[in-house]
């Protein structure tokens, strides 16, 4: 309340944009902060008003992990853009073995970018955030002149407590471990793509971005000596799992069968000419463990609402080191390659 | 060459524009290749065009032949 | 009925398989081109290849639209991107093969070119239509499944009264191509031979089984049109396993539910109405194959980047050391070519045949399993 008399009038959250003033760290600035920022973000770091934030003493290894987000478009079926840089993070946190606890968030806005649309992009994160269980503590916003942006590009920087004594890295997969998936491939890239402009399609399909630190921790409570967890965003479970096979120099071999994709995603995919190994996730996690393990890690993750369609999808391999390879529904052998670049559609 | 993929005209809407339903998706199609497209055809989409219709009974025939691998030299 | 899942059938895949390896006489070679890319991809895609006994061979053929593109059709699109600023609309495929100076569809963004990844020709028309103070070119490639589409595209154009759309026409004709590779076989006693081939799927739909059979007739060739699903392949190789030991040499269907012995007269008649044969065509990997490309009809010049532009197409050679014209012809296999995976891979293309997913080296290199 003490607030209120330092502003002219409250913004108007409908009807006004993001001007450069709101950058320059003087007192529009300030109000951006307090009305749209910190009226979602309420914690009692944030509410400090303090450059940074001083946070308790973990009991266990610190982890730390950053992403930048620049998703287009930013409001889609499953999601936005805030939604996705708050799950991102804690996932990737997560994938480490560890509980995420804190986030740190910097915006860089364009002029002229809606605050209808950032305070629902703020809300999105501030509601993933409490999902979560994490706290936004500190942050940091700059406006650039119009042009220069894509409207609103997000970066955050997650801070967590390991919550297992073993190394969860992608140099640990052995040969013999099975290879799980949470659930289906390419939801979340097929869904941008139908709202791309000369892309578009109609479907229900929604992005399945999601924070999964707690179904993750619900398996390290039971099993807490997985050796690889990672979840595949960009470049899909393809790309991912030839990072792992690399890193750990073993091979992998997949049961094409055993992937979960759903219908509409495989029907996108096949019109467009892209293969879903290849299409982005944003709240799937790959689990690979020891074999004897497996079915109980697969009967965790079913358990959740986010693990539903956990699928035991291949085995790691001491052959063929750093490929990744799959056996197809036609029962011959493929390789999954790593693309250079970006999937592009096909007309060929 | 030719990635083209099957789908069933669900309405034809403006002149040559029909939306499809590919297995759960649908999207809009140009039907100017077609010979009176109805509600109810499939057929074969690439490049955002039906091709040509697909006929439901060789389809059948089709199957049987993938199945007793009898072929009907058919040409 | 789905007309997908059902030609994906393992049990049925298995059979077939079966019945491929028991008919498959085992003192005899066969060795089937299959025309087109797309089935190039299926085979891989599916990992067929290794399900066919040893004597049974797939030689992939040319019938990658982007494969034998040649160099300089893309230069001449980097002109027009660069030099010309227009907005050049072009089908994924095409954006990454690197032209002269390596330079490609896509890296001209970064060089301030207007470069726009299209679905349909329709999109460039609606590119077009909205930005009528800007020219806009379609890089029109690919076989008859992509032609008569953009000849919808000109005559919307033409009905709209554009005048700022134009076509970069570059689509080419795929029985002079099978009837190219077929002269041009090597004739010597010793080199191999070519039993059969799998007539393409989609362009077939277009144009009619009628076409290839001069094939089955003039170059006693068994010719078998194929079906895109993976069980359509494995039936196709069967079926001209089956005529090669009955001494038959007919074009056979097994893409009845979609290919007619005429075609689809609708779009032949647009084809015909719109495009006219060019005398001669450059073949990226093959060379110059007669009558064997389209243009624009002169009742349409008003829409050829060609003329209205006037480009003339530069003639730039493929690496010395690279084999692709020998393995378009199905001559060599991609790893008997000195670049193969060394010098020339997917991400810095030397070839026509690595340039596109469904390229033969490409294929291999993307999808065969690597060595148990």
């Amino acid at each position: 309340m003490s607030t209120q008399p330092k502003y002219l009038k409250p913004l108007n959250i409908k009807t006004e944009k993001v001007e450069m003033t709101h950058g320059a760290g003087g007192l529009a600035t300030a109000q951006l902060i307090d009305e749209v920022f910190a009226k979602h973000f309420t914690n009692d770091w944030l509410d400090e008003g303090h450059d940074g934030a001083t946070l308790p003493a973990l009991q266990s290894p610190v982890v730390v992990s950053c992403d930048a987000h620049v998703v287009s478009p930013l409001f889609f079926p499953g999601g936005d853009i805030g939604k996705l840089a708050i799950a991102g993070t804690v996932n990737d946190v997560a994938m480490c073995g560890a509980r995420p606890l804190y986030i740190a968030a910097c915006f860089i806005l364009e002029e002229g970018f809606p605050l209808q649309a950032l305070n629902t992009i703020v809300s999105s994160m501030a509601q993933t955030a409490k999902e979560a269980n994490v706290a936004i503590v500190t942050g940091d916003t700059k406006v650039v002149e119009k042009g220069h942006g894509d409207g609103i590009y997000i970066t955050t920087t997650g801070i967590g407590e390991k919550i297992t004594p073993y190394a969860v890295s992608g140099k640990n997969a052995r040969a013999g471990d099975a290879v799980i998936i949470s659930g289906s491939m390419g939801d979340h890239g097929t869904t941008i793509l139908s709202k791309r402009e000369n892309m578009t399609f109609l479907t229900d399909l929604e992005s399945d971005t999601a924070p999964l630190a707690q179904m993750i921790e619900n398996v390290l409570k039971v099993v807490p000596d997985v050796h690889v967890l990672r979840d595949p965003t960009r470049g899909g479970l393809a790309a991912t799992l030839n990072e792992i096979a690399h890193q750990s120099d073993v091979g992998i071999l997949l049961e094409e069968d055993k992937i979960p994709v759903k219908n509409e995603v495989a029907a996108a995919c096949e019109f467009l000419g892209l293969d879903p190994l290849f299409v982005a996730n944003e709240g799937k996690v790959i689990v690979i463990c020891e074999a004897d393990k497996a079915q109980t890690v697969l009967e965790i993750l079913r358990s959740h609402p986010y693990g539903k369609e956990a699928s035991i999808i291949g085995t790691v391999t001491e052959e063929n080191a750093s490929t990744v390879q799959m056996r197809t529904l036609m029962g011959g052998l493929r390789s999954v390659d790593w693309l250079n670049g970006e999937q592009l559609p096909r007309i060929c | 060459m030719c990635l083209a993929v099957p789908a069933k005209i669900l309405k034809v809407q403006a002149e040559d524009i029909a939306l499809c339903d590919f297995n759960g998706v649908e999207k809009e199609v140009n039907v100017a290749l077609i010979d009176n497209p109805t509600a109810g055809d499939w057929v074969i989409v690439h490049v955002g065009f039906a091709l040509n219709r697909i006929d439901e009974k060789e389809a059948q025939t089709t199957l049987e032949m993938l199945s007793t691998l009898q072929t009907p030299n058919v040409a | 009925m789905q007309y997908v899942s059902e030609y994906r059938d393992q049990e049925k895949a298995q059979k077939i398989c079966e019945a491929i390896r028991k008919e498959a006489l085992p003192d005899r070679q066969y060795r089937f081109m299959e025309f087109c890319g797309g089935h190039t991809h299926v085979l891989s895609r599916w990992g067929l290849s290794q399900l066919l006994p040893a004597n049974v061979r797939m030689i992939h053929g040319p019938g990658c639209p982007v494969c034998v593109l040649p160099i300089g059709r893309i230069e001449m699109a980097v002109e027009l991107a660069l030099k010309h600023h227009v907005i050049l609309c072009t089908y994924a495929d095409t954006l990454r093969i690197p032209a002269a100076k390596g330079q490609s569809l896509f890296n001209c963004r970064a060089n301030g070119g207007d470069v726009r990844m299209v679905y349909s020709p329709m999109d460039a028309v609606t590119i077009a239509k909205d930005n009528p103070e800007k020219d806009v070119v379609f890089f029109a490639i690919g076989f008859e499944t992509t032609t008569p589409p953009t000849a919808v595209a000109i005559k919307t154009a033409q009905k709209l009264g554009l005048k700022n759309f134009s076509a970069l026409v570059s689509h080419v004709l795929t029985p002079a191509a099978m009837e190219h590779i077929l002269k041009t076989a090597p004739v010597r006693e010793a080199a191999p031979k070519l039993h059969g081939l799998v007539g393409p799927a989609h362009v077939s739909t277009v144009i009619g089984s009628k076409p290839y059979e001069t094939f089955a007739s003039d170059w006693a060739m068994p010719v078998v049109i194929a079906g895109f699903e993976p069980l359509d392949m494995l039936m196709a190789i069967l079926m001209l396993i089956r005529q090669n030991n009955e001494g038959r040499h007919e074009v056979e269907n097994e893409f009845i539910r979609a290919v007619t012995p005429d075609g689809n007269q609708v779009a032949i008649r647009l084809m015909d109405e719109v495009f006219e044969r060019r005398e001669s065509f450059e073949w990226r990997g093959l060379g110059a194959v007669p009558y064997s490309a389209l243009k624009l009809k002169d009742d349409f010049a008003e829409f050829d980047a060609e003329k209205r532009f006037n480009l003339i197409e530069p003639h730039i050679e493929d690496n010395r050391a690279c084999a692709c014209g020998e393995i378009l012809r199905g001559e060599k296999e991609p790893k008997d070519c000195k670049l193969f995976g060394k010098v020339c891979t997917p991400a810095r293309p030397m070839g026509a045949c690595m340039v596109s997913s469904e390229g033969a080296c490409a294929a291999y290199w993307r999808y065969a399993p690597k060595n148990q």
